[in-house]
């Protein structure tokens, strides 16, 4: 087997435009939600968000591009392109033949749908633009990429809802560790938030209507965001005779499956997908200093990821800390372990460990180290990344400082 | 506007005000596609030479008719057996006029 380092990371997010923006605001503990800029925001009873503010797309991409592309689009190629500029990796011959993208995502083109859907029903006309499908399909992102840098092996989407991000980097990680694939980019994007990806989550009554605020006894839902995160797998010894910095190595990862319930998650199932993925990494439970929860600061998540990790270390988990960055940055849905694994590698790499902001109140519940408010500087070895899905579909990975 | 003026060309072969608009609008069209200035797009170009492939030839077809309100029957699958003859832009602004004048007939 292989060994796989991280060469490269790329994202956009509502708290950077950019990895170096990102870990800054981690650091500072800045929140990114704020009320909802989107048509008819008057008709949503849901009115924060994580959006991406200041993005022009004027400059990044020409005229045709941008007719062509849908905004989670335009973020995966943002963020691969940050990625893939810092690994200096380019793709020609061998290399781009068995080089792939492999990127997260829920939704589609959802802003593409719902300004279509608009056209079509409200105002009732009978001709929609010839890029609809291109654009609201949900490969076009990772086709894009491929198509940019020339990445001419497996290249796919990988849709499980809010761990979609985290499957399709296993993906990418089980493709360099066997040596199928020297290099994959990897990680996942997500833009819904238009008036009918809001309203549809507001269907469901998990949504906070005030502030993301993960294991506080207070929390009250989740709060949605956008952007993405890229990332540059690639295999040690490919990485080493070229020279390439290592911002960290991915050691381990597991998926499962709760099989219960299509909304409420399952302490078993997360505490299965949490060893497996230590036992697949090869390292103990009290090797791991640090996770980047789920934590989507709905009341169900929280208490039973808390009660997970519990279960999965034991006495160690009153050592360990775990924080939910997604106070910060909202929940990215399909895209949201890819931008939470900055903070994995923020952890090992440069040992300060980003907060979980919004903290209020103790929850019995949810009794663990959930670094509050503030980041912490700590030296981390092992890091892992949580994502537990709508359907009861988990995967988490386990970085190491390289 | 009468059918007459809207039918094209008259006895003399000068072209009549609509259809210089007809084909000044389609030339500009297919010049935004192309990234080019309408000057630099003659009637006999084809979309090859133009630089237009298979999904701006689709796009130019909408705008085509976004501005003038007409449907156009093309179908990529089978482009030579539309009735809409793309060969060159000469023949899509011909389509085009006839496909306004039918409209407003």
């Amino acid at each position: 087997m292989k060994r796989v380092v991280i060469t490269g990371a790329g994202t956009i997010n509502a708290i950077g435009h950019n990895v170096a923006e990102t870990l800054e605001s981690f650091r500072e503990g800045r929140c990114g939600i704020a009320e909802l800029d989107v048509r008819d925001a008057d008709r949503l009873s849901v009115n924060i968000g994580a959006q991406v503010k200041g993005f022009i797309s004027e400059g990044l991409f020409n005229r045709q591009q941008m007719a062509l592309y849908d905004r989670f689009t335009m973020f995966a190629l943002i963020a691969a392109r940050e990625a893939i500029g810092q690994s200096g990796l380019e793709f020609t011959g061998e290399l781009a033949a068995r080089t792939g993208a492999v990127l997260g995502n829920s939704g589609g083109g959802m802003t593409t749908l719902d300004e279509n859907y608009r056209s079509v029903y409200e105002d009732g006309k009978n001709r929609v633009h010839p890029f609809v499908v291109p654009k609201l399909m949900n490969n076009a992102a990772a086709s894009h990429v491929s198509m940019e840098f020339n990445l001419k092996g497996p290249t796919f989407t990988v849709s499980s809802a809010c761990a979609s991000s985290n499957h399709a980097m296993s993906q990418a990680f089980m493709m360099v560790r066997s040596g199928m694939s020297p290099v994959m980019i990897t990680g996942g994007s997500e833009s819904m938030l238009c008036f009918g990806g809001v309203k549809a989550w507001e269907g469901l009554r998990v949504m906070s209507k005030d502030a993301c605020r993960p294991f506080s006894a207070n929390r009250n839902g989740m709060v949605q965001g956008e952007g993405a995160g890229v990332f540059v797998f690639e295999e040690l010894e490919h990485a080493q005779k070229r020279g390439a910095e290592i911002l960290a190595e991915v050691v381990g990862f597991a998926m499962t499956s709760d099989a219960s319930d299509i909304v409420m998650p399952s302490k078993q199932g997360a505490a299965r997908a949490i060893s497996g993925a230590i036992q697949d990494a090869r390292l103990n439970p009290s090797d791991v200093g640090y996770i980047n929860a789920h934590g989507t600061g709905t009341a169900a998540n929280d208490k039973t990821e808390s009660a997970a990790v519990a279960d999965a270390f034991g006495p160690h988990a009153d050592t360990l800390m775990m924080s939910s960055t997604k106070s910060m940055h909202g929940h990215l849905i399909g895209g949201t372990g890819a931008v939470e694994l900055l903070a994995c590698i923020m952890a090992v790499r440069d040992g300060i460990i980003a907060p979980t902001i919004g903290y209020e109140e103790p929850d019995p519940e949810c009794a663990l180290d959930v670094v509050p408010n503030e980041a912490r500087e700590a030296k981390v070895e092992v890091a892992l990344s949580n994502a537990f899905a709508f359907g009861g579909l988990n995967a988490v990975l386990a970085l190491r400082r390289f | 506007m009468t059918k007459s003026a809207l039918n094209g060309q008259q006895g003399d072969g000068t072209m009549t005000g609509a259809n210089t608009d007809i084909r000044e609008k389609v030339i500009a069209i297919i010049a935004e596609q192309a990234v080019l200035e309408p000057s630099d797009v003659s009637m006999e170009s084809t979309l090859e030479d133009l630089g237009i492939d298979s999904l701006g030839l689709v796009e130019s077809i909408f705008a085509i008719e976004e501005a003038f309100d007409i449907q156009v029957p093309f179908n990529a699958n089978e482009p030579s057996q539309s009735d809409f003859d793309i060969s060159n832009v000469s023949s899509i602004v011909a389509g085009v006029e006839k496909l306004v004048a039918e409209q407003h007939a």
